[in-house]
């Protein structure tokens, strides 16, 4: 009888690791677990069997917490909900016990944690016969390398560094390096890379070739946009601007542009009945017929990858007032609007500026109250054909998230040539036009850096690339420029630059001794 | 003729027998006998539950005995872990509350007859529910995350604690005109025998069995009526209009003509009836037994609550042998139907717009209720819900069937009657079924995703399986030489824990109501658990003055990995008699005092995981699966992929200890007229299974259960019962206890550090993830987390004004302090009764002092915003507004901890007893009682009673007026 506490799970939907990877395809749910990571909470959806604990689930989902660190503490958006210290954000007054930002960081590791356990039980329980092992393994590894990027870029080279190496439960991890700006996690991420495009000695686990996988699935031309996303923003990880840094960027983007076989969306996409117009069509519930644009989307689907994170969030937290929910396919949260800073870069005509101003007030003086800033509805549930989603009713999105698309790629070339010969090639000139045309303005005379900046947030708001702008731009903590509620100043003032890194949360500083927190925290 | 020693009554039925022949007689119904006998014969005079008696007949004529009863639920035997012992022999802290001492009048749930009566325990109802279950708290709890509820166990079989799917209460199984005796043990010494999970008390049940010859029918019946006692403050239609004209007149448009008090609109005064019946006797001499019907039919005040309950039991306590083998058969059956009506339309009734009238022709689509809808005529999803729709609407409810039954032999071995053997065989088997939701098409707007798809419907069906074997041996031996005796048992205990749960949850298709339900996938869970021990006591006592008993269990667990799974809980006890001493033998004045010592180690192993310690993987659902899009020549396929996600684990999970010092005083004086008990303890936690932040990047969780942490409670436990006035006409006998507990949580993290905080807790409502409590080291468990409110000169809070506790110039996180917790530090319980002639009165009531409570009903509604938030619908306030004039809601402000004190008076009741009814047999009383009598407090919510010390969404407790009668023949 005392054999019977030697239990295994009876329950149907639980095995153990060595029983449950018995075939590639099973070994697939485990790499799709990963690409789900990004997009919903857990294993129940919308909530009820998190990934996470200690949190609310809907605000642990991982694009959720990432707009919320990249976008909330930016001219781009604002939100005053009372969700514990939320507010915080928007004011850039964060401590180390923000919630929401705790919650992005374990969320992030959660993402390497997942890729490790996999990587490992791929090694050892695939048999020889399953081949497309090694490719899952290579999107595995992408998959963590744009994790710690996205840690790295929040909170620095001080964070806990564990690869598949480390046993699970077994040590205290130790941080990446000593220095919150250092070298170490920043070479780890771009030698996986490398690894992953082919461009080292081994090349075992490799990417496939871009767009020859399903839309989702991380080709080489997503680890390709990384490589260069990384190289681009050096200067800051390394705090040392380095030209040869700039020149691989150049080298990758260049791979992007002229490999990929990507082209912008346009006109030519158009159809009878569409009732969007093309910009649009990058951020509606069949945005999944971009991808001659987009070059790697997080996948949400209101049917089978529901969430209260992702694209729901962004879409229901952007409707309220006297927004007509139907319009955009979704709830109304009435939370994120955008502040007069990002309306008026903005020329007439320009098709980008979309904003719901009826009850909206361009000032905003009361950081709790919706109508205070424009709404933005440049993501909505809706087909080209003005359709709701498929989850429309119980208000779950089916809008990808654009991770990286080939618009960012134009301005990022323009960006490197004016960071190394201070002029814009003309073929990226070219490319810059391309963007302007579709927005349906003019092509400026002269493009210098800050052009770019305005530029990137014309064509990239809301698609969390604004906080590691600014900081490149030096922009973000400083008074060269201010936005409403920077510093919790509804004019906008400059802030510690000690905000340009996330704090690591006290509980991680607290749980594993071998960290240190970053900087004034 | 015999009688019994304790009251003089004839005992018919007793065997009189030559010693050492098969010559005998056995007693007439008055008690006497007659028979044969030569003057040297010895007669043996012997009768189940008593002890056996001698008698030389030595030339006696007459022979009059008196036997003296040795038995299960007689005043001086107490039922302890895995036996029984004599009252006077007990060394740790243990009480015993019997049916006389019960709490009286509408009671449905078990927990309820004790309330008030035990120093150190505390049961908090989960509110007027009908049913509702009700917290036990032995001493505090000793755990953060682990279970805090005590090991129940009922006539041997040990209860599962985890709930009863569709069943609030997991002791509605048994019902309460069953219950003989509750027996709470305590300290360590007493509970270590059930080792790993004892460390929150164990409280033993035991049911009444037959007894006697004759049939004994006894019925009980009342009938009750619930009537709710306090409103939730809110602003009337008048107010509301006025306010909201002035404070917002762009929105004045939204607000209707009528007046409408949501809170009447859903609670009603209700009757309710309870019914049992139970005969109890011996078959042929051979067979007591005894067997009840119960029926419940409680309602709650909240409309449409409803809970039916059905039970049956039926007792079975043979003996074989001459009393060698003994068996106790007891088989208890329950059916329970429960409405649970829709309490979230308590939270609505306290919000929503009283200008709004609660059904209208203009509302059709929404079955006819006022609903908040949008410009396309949508329900509003955010906004306040029409709480009599969601009455109406909503179908809520359970059957459950439950059966426990065990069967357990003793036998006293013929060749060496000091050794006896025990087995008990036991299962404990519950389905529970649930169903509700919303069946039709038509609409029920206040269910925006059941709305949207014409009706949605779930059921959920849970069964459950526990199964038990227990087995020991026990030796007695009393060495009258010595002047000692001694008693060993050794046993082994198996457990096996079962369950599974089905869901189904199906819809109907909005763009096609006449369509079959769509059916959403099914799902299963089962998951199982086992535990395995081997446990052992010695006692020795020497004198009747020295008393030392020793325990023993090793427990294992399926729960740990093999290097943890076993877990060795030791205990000793010590006491002395000090009555027995030569200078108190002859003292008139001291009846009785006994110092206790104990010192025991026990354990916590319910924490909630079966599987917590190695990894496993759990397949997605469907609806968390990932969507990619294959393409195939400009045409794009969905490409469904489910997800298989790793657990974390904690291959180092092991037992929670509990170390408790006690050290107690049993004093009795003037013959025990006056008598109790005084205690002091410290309980010590180690390990706690703690749900902590693991060290990011280390484990497949952000938080997991492990061992860390230490937690303390130390208290007082003082009581003392008096039988202030005892004449024949006249009893009057009052009881009063009073518990002081402390806790403290001592460490929390494997490393000491003064920065950190603690680990946060209590979800409020308002906003999302907000949680007001914290556990912190040097505080007690779950104390608020808050800041501190600055005061204007006319004494009212300043809206987001805060003290700058640390001084740093700013308001942060660091200015955040502990203000109170909900443990009350103080509880009283007092109780008093009085008889006269054939008139019978009591009541009883508690405090509990000391404790806060957060009031989250006005933290959450007194704020003007509230009103209007988003300009497309109106909310109601909660009258707290005025005092604060706050605009936006201040959730953290330390005004909302609110000082929960109070003394509630829980029944008083007065009863009249028949004697000698038509027959000479029949006795009858009829009673009256009142429950919830009144509450004295200062706290300004509805009650201050609130388990976990957030006040939000209560189902107000009524007020019971109840008649009742109970006849036995």
């Amino acid at each position: 009888c005392v054999n019977d506490l030697d239990v295994l799970p009876i329950d149907p939907s639980m095995d153990t690791s060595d029983k449950v990877y018995d075939s590639q395809e099973a070994l697939y749910q485990g790499l799709t677990k990963i690409y789900a990571g990004f997009a919903v909470s857990g294993q129940k959806g919308p909530s009820g069997n998190g990934d996470l604990g200690g949190f609310d689930e809907g605000h642990s989902q991982y694009w959720r917490g990432y707009f919320v660190c990249q976008e909330l503490p930016t001219d781009e958006c604002v939100n005053g909900w009372g969700d514990g210290t939320l507010p915080t954000v928007s004011q850039m007054t964060w401590t180390s016990s923000q919630e929401h930002i705790r919650q992005f960081y374990y969320r992030a590791l959660y993402q390497v944690s997942l890729v490790n356990e996999f990587i490992r039980q791929a090694k050892s329980n695939a048999s020889a016969e399953w081949t497309a092992v090694p490719q899952y393994v290579a999107e595995a590894r992408f998959l963590r390398a744009l994790a710690y990027w996205h840690a790295l870029d929040l909170f620095g080279n001080g964070i806990p560094f564990v690869t598949e190496n480390d046993a699970i439960g077994s040590t205290l991890p130790n941080p990446a390096g000593k220095d919150e700006r250092g070298p170490e996690l920043f070479n780890y991420i771009e030698s996986e890379l490398l690894a992953i495009v082919g461009d080292t000695d081994d090349d075992t686990y490799v990417l496939l070739d871009p767009r020859k996988g399903m839309v989702g699935q991380a080709d080489k031309a997503a680890a390709w946009m990384l490589l260069a996303k990384l190289y681009l923003n050096h200067g800051v990880y390394l705090a040392k601007v380095d030209n040869a840094y700039y020149t691989k960027a150049r080298n990758y983007l260049n791979k992007v542009i002229n490999e990929g076989g990507y082209r912008l969306i346009d006109a030519t996409d158009a159809v009878d009945g569409d009732v969007y117009n093309v910009y649009e069509y990058l951020f509606l519930a069949d945005n999944y017929r971009c991808n001659s644009e987009i070059i790697y989307s997080i996948n949400c689907d209101g049917l089978n990858s529901q969430t209260y994170g992702a694209t729901t969030y962004i879409i229901n937290a952007a409707v309220g007032g006297e927004m007509n929910k139907a319009d955009y396919g979704c709830g109304s949260w009435g939370g994120n609007r955008t502040t007069k800073a990002l309306v008026n870069k903005f020329d007439n005509g320009d098709i980008r500026a979309l904003w719901f101003t009826n009850g909206q007030s361009l000032e905003i003086t009361k950081q709790d109250q919706f109508t205070h800033g424009y709404a933005v509805v440049k993501f909505k549930n809706m087909t080209r054909d003005g359709k709701p989603g498929g989850n429309a009713t119980s208000e779950f999105a089916d809008v990808d998230v654009p991770v990286f698309r080939l618009a960012d790629a134009y301005l990022m070339a323009a960006e490197v040539d004016l960071r190394l010969e201070g002029t814009v090639s003309s073929a990226n000139l070219n490319n810059l036009k391309k963007i302007t045309d579709r927005a349906g303005v003019t092509f400026p005379t002269t493009v210098d850096l800050n052009y770019i900046l305005d530029e990137r947030a014309r064509e990239l708001y809301w698609e969390c690339h604004r906080r590691t702008d600014l900081i490149r731009f030096g922009k973000f903590t400083s008074r060269d420029y201010v936005w409403p509620l920077k510093g919790g100043d509804l004019n906008g003032k400059a802030v510690d630059k000690k905000y340009n890194l996330m704090p690591i949360p006290s509980t991680d500083v607290m749980a594993n001794t071998n960290l240190k927190q970053n900087t004034d925290y | 003729r015999v009688s019994d020693a304790a009251n003089g009554d004839p005992m018919p039925g007793v065997t009189v027998v030559v010693k050492g022949t098969t010559n005998g007689t056995i007693t007439t119904p008055d008690g006497t006998y007659s028979m044969q006998v030569a003057d040297s014969d010895v007669l043996l005079f012997s009768f189940i539950g008593f002890k056996n008696q001698e008698v030389n007949v030595a030339g006696q004529s007459v022979i009059n005995i008196q036997l003296k009863s040795d038995n299960i639920g007689m005043e001086e035997v107490v039922v302890i872990g895995y036996g029984v012992s004599k009252k006077k022999d007990l060394t740790g802290s243990v009480q015993t509350i019997s049916a006389k001492d019960f709490n009286q009048g509408a009671i449905t749930s078990p927990q309820q007859l004790m309330n008030g009566k035990v120093a150190g325990v505390q049961i908090t109802d989960g509110g007027g529910a009908p049913g509702s279950k009700s917290t036990i708290r032995v001493r505090g709890g000793s755990s953060l995350k682990a279970s805090n509820d005590p090991l129940i166990i009922v006539d041997g079989v040990p209860m599962d604690n985890s709930d009863v799917s569709g069943m609030s209460n997991p002791l509605s199984v048994v019902n309460p005109n069953d219950i003989e005796t509750f027996t709470v043990l305590k300290d360590a010494s007493a509970t270590a025998i059930y080792g790993s999970r004892a460390s929150n008390g164990v409280i033993l049940i035991t049911t009444k069995k037959g007894k006697g010859t004759d049939i004994h029918v006894d019925y009980t019946g009342n009938v009750s009526v619930n009537t709710p006692t306090k409103m939730v403050d809110v602003l009337d239609a008048g107010e509301y209009s006025e306010l909201l004209k002035q404070k917002f007149p762009a929105n004045a448009g939204l607000m209707g003509s009528a007046s409408t008090d949501w809170q009447k609109e859903i609670y009603k005064t209700t009757t309710s009836t309870d019914h049992s019946i139970a005969i109890a006797g011996n078959v042929k001499k051979v067979m007591p037994f005894r067997a009840s019907v119960g029926y419940n039919n409680s309602n709650g005040i909240l409309d449409q609550s409803q809970m039916q309950r059905t039970t049956g039991s039926l007792n079975l306590n043979p003996s074989f042998f001459k009393d060698h083998l003994r068996i106790n058969a007891s088989m208890k059956g329950m059916l329970l139907k429960n409405n649970f009506s829709n309490t979230d339309a308590i939270g609505d009734a306290i919000s929503m717009d009283p200008t709004q009238a609660v059904t209208g022709d203009a509302y059709e689509p929404f079955g006819g209720y006022f609903a908040w809808a949008d410009s396309q005529g949508n329900p509003n999803a955010n906004a306040p819900m029409n709480p009599r729709a969601r009455i109406d609407q909503k179908r809520n409810r359970s059957t459950v069937n439950r059966f426990i039954g065990n069967f357990q032999a003793d036998y006293k071995f013929h060749f060496l009657p000091e050794l006896r053997a025990n087995l008990n065989v036991g299962t404990d088997v519950s389905t529970g079924e649930d169903d509700g939701g919303v069946q039709n098409a038509l609409g029920a707007a206040w269910d925006v995703p059941a709305y949207a798809r014409g009706g949605a419907y779930n059921t959920y069906l849970q069964k459950k399986k526990n199964e038990l074997l227990d087995f020991y041996l026990q030796y007695t031996k009393d060495l009258p030489d010595y002047k000692s005796r001694f008693d060993v048992m050794g046993g082994y205990s198996w457990q096996h824990f079962w369950k599974q749960e089905e869901t189904q949850s199906f819809y109907n298709d909005p763009l096609d109501p006449d369509a079959d339900h769509v059916r959403d996938p099914y799902k299963m869970t089962k998951s199982e658990n086992y535990l395995v021990s081997f446990f052992g006591r010695a006692n020795y006592v020497y004198d009747d003055r020295y008393y030392v008993t020793f325990t023993l269990r090793n427990d294992g667990s399926s729960r740990f990995s093999d290097e943890n799974r076993w877990g060795l809980f030791p205990s000793l006890a010590l006491a002395w008699n000090v009555k027995g001493e030569n200078f108190l033998t002859d003292n008139s004045t001291v009846s009785n005092m006994k110092l206790r010592l104990g010192y025991g180690v026990t354990g916590q192993q319910d924490i909630g995981n079966d599987y917590g310690y190695f990894g496993v993987y759990t397949a997605g659902e469907t609806t968390a699966a990932y969507v990619y899009y294959k393409e195939v020549n400009g045409s794009y396929q969905r490409v469904l992929v489910n997800t298989l996600r790793p657990e974390g684990y904690d291959a180092n999970l092991k037992w929670e200890e509990t170390v408790t010092y006690n050290a107690g005083i049993d004093y009795g004086f003037f013959n025990d007229r006056l008598y109790g008990a005084l205690d002091v303890y410290l309980r010590k936690t180690n390990d706690l299974l703690n749900e902590i932040p693991v060290p990011a990047g280390a484990n497949l969780e952000n938080v997991l259960t492990t061992n860390v942490g230490n937690l303390e409670n130390k208290g007082v436990e003082f009581s003392v019962n008096g039988v202030l006035i005892k004449s024949t006409d006249l009893t009057w006998e009052l009881g009063a206890n009073v518990t002081f507990n402390e806790n403290e949580i001592t460490k929390l993290t494997r490393v000491d550090d003064l920065n950190y905080v603690g680990v946060a807790n209590g979800d409020i409502s308002g906003g999302t993830g907000n949680m007001i409590k914290i556990h912190q080291v040097g505080q007690p468990v779950g104390s608020f987390f808050v800041y501190e409110q600055v005061y204007g000169q006319d004494g009212r809070p300043i809206e987001g004004v805060y003290v700058d506790r640390d001084v740093d110039g700013e308001i942060t996180t660091a200015d955040m302090y502990v203000a109170g917790n909900p443990s009350p530090k103080v509880m009283l319980g007092i109780n008093t009764s009085l008889n006269y002639k054939n008139w019978d009165f009591s009541l009883s009531g508690r405090a509990n002092l000391g404790m806060k409570v957060y009031n989250n009903i006005a933290s959450n509604a007194g704020y003007f915003n509230r009103m209007q938030t988003s300009g497309q619908y109106l909310g109601n306030l909660n009258s707290d507004v005025f005092n604060t004039g706050f605009f936006t809601p201040q959730y953290f402000s330390d005004y909302y901890v609110k000082n929960a004190s109070f003394f509630r008076l829980d029944n008083v009741t007065l009863g009249y007893r028949f004697k000698d009814l038509m027959s000479s047999k029949m006795n009858m009383r009829v009673y009256a009682t009142v429950n919830n009598v009144f509450v004295l407090t200062d706290y300004d919510g509805i009650d201050p009673e609130v388990s976990d010390g957030i006040d939000r969404n209560i189902y107000p407790r009524p007020r019971t007026f109840l008649l009742g009668v109970s006849v036995s023949f």
